[in-house]
């Protein structure tokens, strides 16, 4: 409606400036700053420093697994098998962790290292799988990672019927839970290493590109010579390894494996997609956008314990955002129509 | 309604004091985000009258049947029905007035039958169940009196192109006409099929049916036209009498230039043969033991109709259409089926027709979808990694070459022209060493400005000596610009014709069944 040559009023250009902020950014600038300012208004410990590397932490697994579902939805599709890895990863791990500390009561690093490659194994497996699936074989990646989910949980469940997996060396949990290095959580640096390498990746590889191509438009990316399979492929498997890793994190956190952990990951970290900007329908994305995403939700999650609103609400609240999210990624669709001159 | 009757001369409710007129529009713009589509139009159809609409891709002429079926709302102008003024507000509403438009893309549910279909909207109910034997018995006849060999209760998705038309046409001959509206029906038809067809159009006219007929057929004009008019970039350029026009002047007006302004001269020197299919037969059976070559420094045209193959035929020499038997070579090298990235690195571009569907990513800058096909390549890698500055630079370059306008690469290809994202995908060619060019209906959709740009590049090409194959159903192009064409009927060749023998007539006489006028 507004035209850009309608007047030169400042309140009309700096609507106009605001669309453009909204078209290139989402919704995401408009959510932190709103959630920032109700929770330091909710509660005084919000905005401490404690409080904030509290955040960091928190938010590190969710950031890992967004970072593994931005490829999977930059390609066009998505994982609701991230949760699932994760359980096999922490599950898998631990047993080959524990089981080899109890035979070698004396090497415990070489035990730590057996049992990480073994859950990061598992994890990406389930990568492996999906795309397979989704690649070779046509399967829609609903149905796909629904499948594959399904599966995992099951192995997981069965290997450890259900009950947590103890034993592990004390120092993996001090090392990767709850080690600090420069002051900064064991988990946040790994975090960081990741995210720099996923960022020269996207950004500057071929691989990354060909990501974005794929979703953008897929025969066009055939007929413009991309081995389209091998990198849809790519994606879900670089998808679980990312969740595989997050799952040795967290397992590390917990100090035990478990079957019942990272339930709700598939629709936080496409929240935290979708909340950053990443099109459900392919080939659009920022990397950055999905990490602060990421954060965004951990924020939330944190600024609701601190105001004491119950978990099963907390739910609730998570749903409802990642639905807004994605209205407000339609509203934008419209807004960027408008705006193309 | 009223009007229409024998009150007519004593003065209507409107003062245009031209009862008779089924339809007119005056003054008919419609505005697209970006782009004015139609500008100040004025139109009129009589009962009985065919009326031709004439112009480019992207004149308007869609947009304006569009309007005139109520799919879209015009901007400014208005539109009287048999003289009374009327907004038309839906497909619904104008079919309640009887204005039936047939569109080049069907509006057709291909897990529905032919009789869901054609009641599609309009079910016959029986307090209010579905009336299911009364709707086959009115699909069939409907069928039976258009002529159309085809079982009401068959499922819409196995019939052919062809047959699908038919009952595009068949749904609009359901309800009572006055208005009825063809986009190029004849394009999948065969010449009976159109024969028929037109036999339809005369009845209709007989019956005092208005019609409204897009073609770019000069043989269709002269076969069943009463009036044409041609648009041009959204705005009426002439209406003018079928009659007393030539294809010359037609071209002329719908192009506002001389012909020779279009179509450069290209100087061919034919050298090596770069591309040889060696009967060529796709797997779904659209090409048929189809033999031609290619020379480096010449322009080989492939024609016929829509349907015929030509698409299909390039494609499967890119590797990107199972072949069922038959050899493809390039420069002496077997290349059957192979990947299009190897087909790109021997120097083989293939452009497809339709830019989004299948050229470009829309959401992506102009810069990544131009690099896209060399990323492996300098300037655009460099030890394994994306060389973004030599990348931008290489673009920018490209993008002076071809004069995108706006000429920025960062902006997203969504946000361009139909011809300036054209420009882009022809620059994407220029990334690679490239021998060999299959352009597929390179064309379609532009402004005459980039169409004579994109005919200079063409001729660029072929005079430093590349190879072009020049897929095409815009007949003056094949005229024009090739040296060779290949002509191809459902599916196998029909005719080799060099040089001199490029004639209109000739061409379009292998296009139909027997020969055409």
């Amino acid at each position: 409606m507004t035209s850009a040559a309608a007047s030169p009023s400042s309140a009309g250009a700096f609507a106009l400036r605001l669309q453009h902020v909204f078209v290139r950014m989402g919704v995401l600038p408009v959510l932190l700053v709103t959630a920032i300012i109700v929770f330091t208004l909710l509660s005084d410990n919000f905005l401490t420093e404690q409080n904030l590397t509290n955040v960091a932490r928190q938010s590190t697994f969710l950031t890992i697994v967004a970072m593994g579902q931005m490829l999977a939805l930059l390609t066009g599709g998505f994982d609701l098998a991230v949760g699932k890895t994760i359980a096999i990863t922490s599950v898998i791990g631990a047993m080959v962790m524990s089981g080899y500390i109890a035979d070698n009561p004396d090497s415990s690093g070489l035990a730590i290292a057996v049992g990480m490659l073994a859950g990061f194994c598992a994890g990406t497996m389930v990568g492996v799988v999906n795309g397979i699936g989704v690649a070779i074989f046509n399967v829609s990646p609903f149905m796909m990672t629904l499948g594959t989910a399904s599966i995992s949980f099951g192995i997981a469940l069965t290997l450890t019927s259900g009950t947590p997996v103890y034993g592990m060396p004390d120092e993996f949990g001090s090392i990767f839970g709850f080690g600090v290095v420069l002051g900064i959580p064991a988990p946040v640096i790994v975090t960081i290493v990741l995210f720099l390498i996923m960022y020269l990746m996207l950004s500057w590889t071929r691989m990354g590109r060909y990501f974005y191509a794929i979703g953008g438009n897929y025969k066009a990316s055939i007929l413009s010579g991309i081995r389209t399979r091998f990198y849809l492929f790519m994606a879900y498997v670089l998808c679980g390894a990312l969740a595989a890793l997050a799952g040795i994190l967290l397992t590390a956190r917990l100090e035990t494996g478990e079957a019942n952990i990272g339930a709700s990951l598939p629709l936080d970290s496409i929240a935290a997609c979708v909340i950053g900007g990443v099109s459900l329908r392919g080939g659009v994305g920022r990397l950055g956008s999905v990490v602060l995403g990421a954060i965004f939700i951990g924020l939330v999650q944190n600024g609701m314990d601190l105001a004491q609103i119950q978990s099963y609400l907390q739910e609730v609240v998570i749903g409802a955002l990642l639905i807004f999210a994605v209205i407000a990624d339609q509203l934008r669709q419209r807004v960027l129509l408008r705006l193309r001159d | 309604m009223n009007a229409a009757g024998g009150a007519a001369q004593l003065g209507s409710p409107d003062d245009s004091g031209e009862p008779n007129l089924l339809l007119r529009i005056a003054g008919l713009s419609k505005q697209f985000p970006g782009v004015l589509a139609l500008d100040a139009v004025d139109f009129e159809l009589q009962p009985g009258e065919v009326h031709v609409l004439f112009g480019e891709n992207g004149a308007g002429k869609s947009t304006l049947i569009q309007v005139i079926a109520g799919v879209h709302q015009p901007t400014k102008g208005t539109l009287r029905f048999r003289g009374m003024p009327v907004v038309l507000e839906s497909v619904h509403h104008a079919r309640t007035l009887g204005i039936s438009a047939v569109f080049q893309e069907f509006s057709l549910v291909p897990t529905l039958s032919i009789e869901e279909n054609i009641f599609l909207g309009a079910e016959l109910t029986n307090h209010g169940f579905l009336n299911k034997r009364d709707l086959h018995h009115r699909a069939q006849d409907i069928l039976t009196r258009l002529g159309f060999p085809l079982r009401p209760e068959q499922r819409v998705q196995f019939l052919s192109r062809a047959q699908q038309q038919m009952v595009e046409i068949a749904k609009a001959f359901r309800t009572d006409l006055s208005i009825l509206i063809l986009d190029e029906p004849t394009a999948s038809l065969t010449e009976r099929e159109t024969e028929r067809l037109f036999t339809l159009v005369e009845d209709a006219k007989g019956r005092g049916v208005g019609i409204v007929y897009i073609t770019h057929r000069m043989s269709e004009i002269r076969r069943i036209g009463d009036r044409i008019t041609v648009l041009r970039d959204g705005k009426k350029v002439a209406t003018l009498g079928a009659r007393e026009v030539d294809e010359d002047r037609l071209l002329e007006l719908m192009t506002g230039r001389v012909i020779s302004q279009v179509f450069p001269r290209i100087d061919y020197r034919p050298g090596e043969i770069l591309l040889k299919a060696e009967h060529l037969t796709t797997a779904r059976g659209d090409v048929r033991n189809f033999s031609f070559e290619v020379r480096a420094g010449e322009i080989v045209g492939l024609a016929g109709l829509v349907g015929c193959g030509k698409s299909e035929a390039g494609r499967a020499c890119f590797g990107i259409e199972k072949l069922g038997s038959g050899r493809v070579f390039f420069r002496g090298d077997d290349v059957t089926e192979a990947a299009p990235g190897e087909m790109l690195e021997r120097g083989f571009f293939y452009l497809p027709p339709d830019r989004r569907a299948e050229g470009l990513l829309m959401m992506s800058s102009v810069r990544e979808n131009v690099s896209l096909a060399a990323l492996r390549r300098r300037p655009f890698a460099r030890f394994g990694f994306l060389n973004r500055v030599g990348e931008r630079a290489r673009v920018q370059e490209l993008a002076k070459e071809f004069n995108l306008q706006p000429r920025n690469i960062e902006r997203i290809v969504e946000h361009f022209s139909g011809g300036n994202q054209q420009k882009v995908l022809l620059a994407k060619a220029l990334t690679l060493p490239i021998r060999l060019f299959v352009l597929d209906e390179p064309t379609v959709g532009v402004d005459v400005g980039t169409r004579v740009a994109i005919y200079e590049f063409i001729k660029a090409l072929c005079e430093k000596g590349a190879g072009v194959l020049l897929i095409s159903s815009d007949l003056p192009e094949i005229l024009h610009l090739t040296n060779r064409v290949y002509i191809l009927y459902r599916g196998q060749p029909r005719a080799e014709l060099t040089g001199a023998q490029i004639t209109q007539d000739r061409v379009l006489g292998h296009f139909f069944e027997r020969k055409a006028a």
